[in-house]
């Protein structure tokens, strides 16, 4: 009988941190979309673009098991293509500028992958 | 048949997200439901908790599990039988953090022979306290989804879940904790014909329905990804309150995201609800000191006393005459 008042603030306090997300996006205005800059020329990636964008993990844990473990190097693409399974070779070699590409949208989800705990990093003016 | 019923409901609940979606409904399965859905949780909370407030303690309830604070060279159980605030303050925060009721648990089974036994069983207890931190985890997870920038916090977490670093995208452990405690709580349930006969479809169906949300949300992240830059748009859109359904959000995004609508929906008229009451409990916040103090039931009407020399004061003079000895004299 006599707790009302805590146990209104309690739920005060639970109102409010259940709309964390709300008032953060006040704060902080609302978000940019990721923009992944592309600075090749080429027509299309390895796959289409859509597959790329969903899948590109995939493909890339496939390319690592098959150099490292059965030492084959080329990938049949589904369009026919040869492609040389490598990061720092074939992906980089498009995608140089890791920064605006690879982490536009790495960060935007707080996504860190682990590539680059074995593979150099591709040297950026920052 | 209970269980069955349960899960076709989720499967159905699933289907009818995964189509209607799919048929152009996103803007009502991705903004209006879950907007609906979050208001009704937030009233339906409050209304319930509010009500609790109102109800009545006339008088201390607690369970007293262990000896209480009595003569000084008496060790009282200071978390079990609490004779302070801060001590039941203490036994609520373990119920909540430890679930200590469920770690008293025992199991009652009658042996052959005739013999009636029983046993402790820790099992309910490991089953929910792994289930209720793998969800917390992956609830903490899911801030990913609605923060820019996320907080450092969410990565932490992140990069703890999936330590291990198996796969792309990294195993999460607390998918295989989530799933496997589930389903080690539902098979609990179906297991023991006693405790079948006691569940209903309110405890079926919250666990069919997290299962749902569990074994889509796993599809989602290692089996059929979805782009999950559009899904990130989509829930920023919804928390900045200018929403706004991005194209090209696969159906089973919707499904998800559905399901967990009708579990935010269907919390506060559920006996999901003890997110709450788990610190409204009588039993557990209130402190056992009804020896050490007076509590008068607040809505007592007033008494008015009438004390033996007021009686013998207002008689004096009959009491005189009978010859009756009195006090005053």
């Amino acid at each position: 009988m006599r707790d009302r008042g805590r146990i209104v603030t309690g739920l005060a306090v639970f109102v409010a941190v259940a709309l964390a997300p709300v008032w953060q996006a006040a704060l902080h205005g609302a978000a940019r979309r990721p923009e992944p800059k592309i600075v090749t020329t080429a027509k299309q990636c390895v796959e289409p673009t859509a597959a790329m964008r969903r899948d590109h993990m995939d493909l890339l844990y496939a390319w690592r098991d098959t150099v490292v473990r059965r030492g084959q190097r080329t990938y049949l693409a589904a369009d026919g293509k040869t492609v040389t399974m490598s990061l720092t070779g074939t992906c980089m070699k498009c995608h140089p500028n890791k920064k605006e590409f690879c982490d536009a949208c790495h960060n935007y989800l707080a996504v860190s992958p682990y590539c680059w705990e074995c593979h150099i990093e591709p040297k950026e003016k920052s | 048949m209970r269980v069955a019923w349960s899960f076709l409901l989720v499967v159905l609940l699933a289907a009818v997200a995964f189509f209607g979606a799919d048929a152009g409904g996103q803007a009502l399965f991705g903004v209006v439901l879950p907007y609906v859905a979050m208001v009704v949780f937030l009233v339906g909370i409050a209304a319930r908790v509010l009500s609790w407030a109102r109800s009545t303690v006339p008088f201390r309830i607690p369970t007293t599990c262990g000896q209480q604070r009595s003569l000084p060279w008496i060790k009282p159980a200071s978390l079990d039988n609490p004779s302070t605030g801060r001590g039941a303050a203490a036994r609520v925060l373990l119920e909540v953090f430890a679930f200590r009721s469920l770690f008293r648990n025992t199991r009652s089974e009658l042996r052959p022979g005739g013999r009636f036994t029983f046993s402790p069983d820790k099992w309910l207890w490991a089953g929910a306290l792994a289930f209720h931190y793998a969800f917390l985890v992956v609830f903490l997870r899911h801030y990913r989804f609605f923060a820019e920038p996320v907080p450092a916090v969410v990565r932490w977490i992140e990069g703890l879940d999936g330590f291990f670093q198996v796969g792309l995208p990294v195993v999460y452990l607390t998918d295989i904790v989530l799933v496997a405690a589930l389903g080690f709580l539902l098979w609990r349930r179906l297991e023991d014909a006693r405790l079948r006969y006691l569940s209903l479809h309110a405890d079926y169906f919250p666990l069919a329905l997290l299962l749902g949300i569990a074994v889509s949300g796993v599809l989602l992240r290692y089996f059929v990804r979805a782009d999950v830059v559009r899904v990130k748009e989509l829930a920023i859109g919804l928390v900045s309150l200018h929403p706004a359904v991005p194209q090209g959000i696969s159906p089973l995004v919707f499904a998800h995201i559905f399901l967990v609508t009708v579990l935010i929906a269907y919390f506060p008229f559920s006996k999901l609800v003890h997110m709450a009451g788990v610190f409204l409990s009588p039993t557990r916040n209130l402190a056992n000191d009804t020896r050490m103090r007076r509590h008068v039931n607040p809505w007592n009407p007033a008494i008015v006393g009438h004390t033996y020399a007021e009686w013998e004061h207002e008689f004096h003079d009959k009491l005189k005459a009978s010859g009756i000895p009195l006090d005053e004299e």
